[in-house]
């Protein structure tokens, strides 16, 4: 289950592309949405919350992805609670990448906290079902259905710092506490 | 050179620098960290992840409240890790009698001047005490506790200044649905909000908290409200007016943008299902019936919201269809509400008179909603599925408007009943 989402983030500069189908979403997908309140009782089995991932958007998704499926948004992804669980089950669920207009902060920092990549772009030509693939080194998203290239934003420096370090706990871990450029 | 906001000069005293600017990023020194039951064992996995057996910020305090007490057997197994962690590293316990965290962070935990962190996303909430406080995740949260230190990017700052009074039966929450509106869910996503102007001075702490407290309904990263002499007299209240220190931002500053609003002009105000900048006038709305009416959550189950609400029931009684479910923050906002009487009005009227905690308000216990049924609550957030059923409709109102709306069995004006 987990496979995928590794690729996600390693697969970068090697020649296989993270690729799989969109999975379109509105604006304003809150935390209850892909981890819902009254699930609270599996928040210590995210294994089992996995299989309600993004439950109260779209019942079926969980069932119906395939590995390596990307999650689509449009604005304020990810806005509600502060819910690590939320970001954590998108990447335990197998999901290559978050791509959104624009995502909710506390949501952000949680997905590289925890390595799941969040890429900001602009998602509204991506139509459900696409075939998608992602280049982190270029900074872009095919969408391989309708030929169109869009470029997402470059992550900030210290968020790529953090990602690249494995999340955030191995950065501290790494670096016997904050090594973060700029600050 | 330009002065600084009141984020600005918190964050530049616990990065130990004279100055900072938005868009940097600092190290800084926390003075608390929390987190709840939800959060809670996530952050302690994390925390032992990193090798740490004590943990290091001046305080960590984890607060049992979400489901308090335990509704079921996977949530009475997690608060045990909580109560067992806090024994071992060195954190504080608020278990289930206690209440919900914000309400207790105000009433026990932080003072001005402070960097709070926290593992739910309304630790925004004691930035109505001058606090630099902002939510989030349990990693952040954990890595904190373990270190005492954080990072963060200093946010832009908004102001938002408020003059005039408020007309009766108009309160806190209606001005903050009102800025919510106009700014929109992520009008102020990575910013930080800061309220002044003559009727912020003029109100009371409870109102502050509320502004403070849905600060980050529109994606802001804190909320913060000057220290003063009211700020002084809240922490006096609790016995900790040694805590007290005066806050402001300096006069010159150059704000990102500073919004202007009237109180007076402020009408009693809901947010519609299922987003919280989508409002209109209660007046617009009355006639919808109405299943659930909650009073309570860290937004506004404070003493004066108590109060508000039970202004409108004395002497009334609740629609027949609709039940009324009251839910005090805290202990202590319980003991001062049952000592004034109350409780008698909101049994007189009809009500369930829960436990302190956060109950109904995310969906676990305590008043679940039922499919297709509405709720009118106070709490800050109406998401699809908020409150345990994605079939069910939340609309977000003030203590008045909830009170009204439980005697008229429909959205209702509280104007009407005054
Ligand atoms: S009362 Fe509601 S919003 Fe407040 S902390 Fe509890 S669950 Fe969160």
């Amino acid at each position: 289950m987990t496979v995928a989402a590794e690729t996600g983030a390693r697969d970068a500069g090697h020649a296989r592309l993270p690729r799989g189908r969109a999975w379109v979403f509105g604006d304003d997908i809150s935390t209850d949405h892909i981890a819902p309140g009254r699930l609270f009782h599996l928040r210590t089995d995210l294994l089992e919350l996995a299989k309600h991932v993004m439950e109260d958007a779209d019942p079926q998704f969980a069932a119906a992805m395939s590995p390596g499926d990307f999650i689509v948004g449009g604005r304020n992804f990810g806005l509600g609670s502060s819910r690590e669980h939320a970001p954590r089950i998108i990447k335990l669920a197998g999901v290559g990448a978050v791509l959104a207009q624009s995502f909710a902060r506390i949501f952000f920092r949680n997905a590289i906290n925890v390595g799941l990549p969040v890429l900001q772009c602009d998602t509204s030509a991506i139509a459900q079902d696409d075939e998608l693939e992602v280049d982190l080194a270029a900074g872009e998203v095919r969408d391989l259905t309708t030929g169109a290239v869009v470029p997402f934003m470059p992550l900030p420096p210290v968020m790529v710092t953090i990602l690249e370090d494995g999340g955030l706990v191995a950065h501290v871990k790494k670096h016997g506490g904050f090594a973060l450029p700029g600050a | 050179m330009s002065g600084l906001t009141l984020a600005e000069k918190l964050l530049a005293a616990h990065a130990g620098q004279e100055a900072v600017v938005p868009g940097q990023i600092v190290v800084a020194d926390v003075d608390l960290a929390i987190a709840q039951d939800g959060t809670g064992p996530l952050a302690i996995q994390q925390v032992e992840e990193l090798g740490v057996t004590r943990v290091r910020a001046p305080a960590c305090v984890f607060f049992i409240d979400h489901a308090a007490p335990a509704p079921r057997s996977e949530l009475a197994n997690a608060q045990r890790t909580i109560r067992a962690f806090c024994a071992a590293a060195g954190a504080t316990l608020s278990d289930v009698e206690m209440g919900v965290c914000h309400q207790r962070v105000a009433e026990s935990y932080a003072k001005p001047g402070d960097l709070v962190i926290g593992a739910d996303s309304h630790t925004c909430t004691a930035g109505a005490l001058a606090a630099f406080a902002t939510g989030m995740g349990s990693t952040d949260v954990a890595v904190g506790m373990a270190s005492g230190k954080t990072w963060l990017r200093v946010p832009e700052t908004l102001r938002i200044v408020v003059r005039g009074a408020f007309a009766d039966g108009v309160a806190a929450k209606d001005l903050m649905l009102t800025i919510i509106g106009t700014l929109g869910a992520d009008g102020a996503t990575y910013k930080a909000l800061e309220f002044g102007g003559p009727a912020i001075d003029a109100m009371d702490m409870a109102g502050r908290l509320t502004l403070a407290n849905m600060a980050v309904e529109a994606g802001a990263k804190a909320g913060l409200v000057a220290s003063d002499a009211t700020t002084r007299a809240f922490l006096a209240a609790q016995g900790r007016e040694p805590d007290w220190r005066p806050l402001a931002p300096d006069p010159e500053v150059a704000y990102e943008r500073v919004l202007e609003f009237d109180a007076a002009a402020v009408v009693p105000t809901v947010a519609r299902p299922h987003t919280v900048d989508n409002v209109a006038p209660a007046a617009e709305l009355a006639g919808v019936r109405v299943d659930q009416v909650l009073i309570g959550t860290c937004t506004n189950g404070r003493l004066e919201d108590l109060r508000a609400a039970a202004g409108v029931l004395r002497g009334r009684r609740r629609a027949a269809a609709t039940r009324l479910v009251v839910t005090p923050a805290s202990q202590g906002v319980a003991r001062a509400a049952a000592a004034e009487g109350l409780f008698e009005v909101f049994w007189e009227a009809g009500a369930v008179i829960t436990n302190p905690g956060c109950g109904a308000c995310v969906g676990i216990h305590e008043g679940i909603l039922g499919d297709g049924e509405v709720c009118v609550s106070t709490a800050n957030r109406n998401f699809k599925g908020r409150m345990g059923n994605p079939e069910a409709s939340i609309y977000l109102a003030s203590p008045a408007t909830a009170a009204a709306s439980a005697v008229a069995g429909a959205l209702c004006d509280p104007r009407e009943l005054l």
